[in-house]
């Protein structure tokens, strides 16, 4: 016990030595932190891409970039709050969930630049930047793709729950398909449904064999993790399916008819690369779509036909020319298709 | 010779190679995986220890696995396995997170109401398992697995009821101020703190984290928990229990009384690690789970390090808190991958499984050295 007594204050000395030695301030290098979402760095979506941009980011410019794992939500203050001691000019947080932390921690460090990605500020305090994506161009695009591609004339959606993240998608995507009905001058319907969980793919299943039982030939997902119920039930069924994020055609190779991508390493290297160069990007909320390659669709896509890839490729011209708005929520949906009827 | 054997006899000197040889493990694992594990574990160190706010954060940390670790040892005292700690956590997170943002109470009245909530649906989740094992003698274990996963849905079904649902947020909304434990909740934010943090950097230190009493709730709970074991009849009744069913029995004990009480008791501990979760941590409030998010499971991890001694949990919840929050910094400091945390922790539980091999290695080395 005696012993003990000696040797607990040189391990605590020890330990302030070591907390003291990581990282000492050195302007010369530029340091970059991401505290990323429960999911964890390799969860095959999300967060391990953003990762993959900021260490391609780190690769490119020999800034010194790190990452954080937030096990718990009651995670995200403290890991923020860690990323901050050492000396980062960017702490970049991934998912809106983190937005409250992040809003808390950057008041206290007016000096360190904070980025969030999938969150939008109402109002964007000067040293916070949101990134989002523009969702529903890729989605439109999927959308066209299978109102070109669809032979019953029933396309189908299986979304998460009702947000206004996921409007993006379900109303994109269903904008499309009304393009696409247009063109052809055909009336294709959209059966839409929900998971009410981004991880039951049990659920998300169950509803997609219902759908393709109904006659639909495509379904469009955006349920996350549960979307890989949709891509197994049209594995089964012999029938295509859209995926989402990254390219899903690995999963499903003679299933898989294109995926809608949400390249969120671009956009995480795009604005590190801004703040390294010194532009100001502190108060902004970036929006990236289709013009900045941040969304779309694969180039390769193994089973579309070829001319519809080319008719999609016309139609994301379009798109990123500001011809065609595509719909992001209800409303903008509604008067998108009256829009068509005139 | 004979005092080595004595040392070595010792639960806590098992406990403490065991640890040791995790370590080890762990070396081994990053030296292989090409990182300095010097540096790995001099950041872990750091991580801890390197300033007062780590310090903070890893109490904090602890607060919520040292009293689940009680509860697991508490029902273990009793023969029971309590791995149903998990749902008792989650059903008590809900409950107080539900109660504190319908009621808004002076502090007086909403802290003890909120974590009252949590007490009460975790006594009774635990009291489901209890009553069942008394009567049907169904397994607590598979009885407690099931309701892990009863809790988890059904707390993101109440998270996504309109009433509770934050907006662009998956979580609910945060309990009502006059329900938080953290120190200076209100004063921390206002200009005299900005001005106290700057004269006094260690305490401002501290203040930036979510210091909050839950700490000494637990402690206090963990004393009581070990009276209530030791030093009373019905704790006798109840290690009677454990140690010889059938024999207890015949001495007069009612065993199936005295197992849903344990089980209401173990479910109520668990509750309140949750309401002081809830009462203390950021968010303050319950998130969509897409996994557990084991604060239950690593009570088991606990009460195994402690040898189920309710006392020794808080070193052992101390101990798995702070490889959980510095834990973080091999990755963050080093680069190593977080799994690494989970390799140590899990190499260090299943040596404490194989710990009772210490003594009687120990006994066949002496004999050998008699010889």
């Amino acid at each position: 016990m005696k012993k003990w007594k000696k040797v607990m204050p040189a391990v605590l000395m020890a330990g302030m030595l070591a907390g003291c030695g990581v990282a000492e301030k050195d302007d010369s290098v530029y340091r970059v932190s991401m505290v990323a979402g429960t999911g964890g760095v390799n969860d095959q979506s999300f967060n391990q891409v953003s990762w993959e941009g900021l260490q391609s980011f780190g690769a490119h410019t020999g800034a010194d970039v790190r990452v954080l794992e937030s096990k718990q939500a009651s995670d995200y203050l403290t890991n923020i709050d860690r990323a901050t001691d050492t000396y980062s000019d960017l702490v970049w947080a991934l998912g809106y969930s983190q937005a409250d932390a992040m809003l808390t921690i950057a008041k206290m460090n007016p000096d360190i630049n904070f980025a969030i990605v999938d969150y939008a500020f109402d109002e964007s305090p000067q040293n916070c930047t949101g990134v989002v994506f523009r969702a529903q161009e890729s989605s439109f695009l999927v959308g066209y793709i299978a109102g070109l591609t669809t032979k019953t004339d029933k396309v189908g959606y299986v979304g998460p729950m009702k947000s206004f993240l996921n409007d993006q998608f379900q109303y994109g995507y269903m904008g499309g398909v009304a393009y696409a009905g247009h063109v052809l001058g055909r009336q294709i319907e959209v059966q839409s449904q929900f998971t009410e969980s981004y991880t039951d793919a049990a659920k998300a299943k169950a509803i997609s064999n219902k759908m393709y039982s109904n006659g639909c030939d495509i379904i469009f997902h955006s349920a996350g993790g549960a979307g890989y119920g949709v891509i197994e039930s049209a594995k089964e069924n012999g029938k295509l399916v859209i995926g989402v994020d990254t390219d899903q055609s690995y999963l499903a190779p003679d299933n898989v008819l294109t995926s809608g991508m949400k390249n969120t390493n671009i956009a995480v290297e795009l604005v590190s690369t801004m703040a390294m160069e010194g532009e100001k990007i502190g108060g902004n909320t970036y929006s990236y779509g289709l013009k900045e390659g941040c969304v779309g669709i694969p180039e390769e896509n193994k089973i579309m036909d070829p001319a519809v890839y080319e008719q999609a490729m016309a139609l994301q011209q379009m798109i990123i020319d500001e011809e065609l708005t595509p719909p992001v929520s209800e409303e903008t949906y509604q008067s998108f298709v009256e829009g068509l009827g005139k | 010779m004979e005092k080595t054997v004595k040392f070595f006899k010792k639960p806590i000197t098992a406990t403490l190679i065991a640890i040791f040889c995790g370590f080890l493990v762990a070396t081994v694992i990053l030296a292989v995986s090409g990182y300095n594990p010097f540096e790995a574990f001099g950041a872990l160190l750091g991580g801890i220890f390197g300033r007062p706010k780590y310090v903070s954060n890893v109490i904090i940390k602890s607060t919520p696995i040292i009293l689940t670790g009680v509860s697991v040892a508490f029902a273990y005292k009793m023969g029971l396995f309590n791995i149903g700690a998990e749902g008792q956590f989650i059903v008590g997170a809900v409950a107080a997170n539900v109660v504190g943002i319908v009621c808004d109470f002076p502090a007086v009245i909403e802290v003890p109401l909120v974590l009252l909530a949590g007490v009460a649906a975790g006594a009774l989740y635990g009291g489901i398992a209890g009553w069942l094992k008394a009567k049907y003698n169904i397994n607590e274990v598979i009885v407690g697995i099931m309701l892990n996963w009863m809790a988890l849905y059904f707390s993101n079904f109440v998270c996504n009821v309109e009433r509770f649902h934050k907006p662009e947020s998956d979580g609910a909304y945060a309990i009502h101020e006059s329900g938080f434990i953290s120190f200076f909740t209100n004063w921390k934010t206002t200009e005299a703190a900005a001005e106290f943090v700057q004269a006094h950097p260690f305490i401002g230190d501290i203040l930036r984290t979510d210091a909050n009493a839950g700490i000494l709730i637990a402690i206090a709970l963990t004393f009581a928990v070990s009276f209530l074991l030791y030093k009373t009849t019905k704790g006798y009744e109840l290690r009677a229990v454990g140690s010889n069913r059938d024999a207890a029995e015949f001495a007069g004990i009612d065993v199936g009384k005295n197992m849903v009480q344990t089980m209401l008791i173990a479910g109520a501990l668990s509750g309140i690690a949750a309401a002081i979760a809830i009462a203390g941590n950021n968010p303050h409030g319950i998130t969509q789970l897409s996994a557990f998010e084991s604060n239950g499971l690593n009570g088991l991890s606990v009460a195994f390090i402690a040898g189920g001694s309710p006392i020794g949990c808080i070193f052992a919840g101390l101990l798995f808190g702070a490889l959980l929050y510095g834990g973080q910094s091999i990755q963050y400091v080093v680069g190593a991958p977080s799994e690494i945390i989970s390799i140590l922790i899990g190499t260090i539980v299943f040596l404490i499984a194989l710990k009772d091999m210490v003594p009687v290695l120990i006994d066949k080395m002496g004999k050998r050295g008699v010889k």
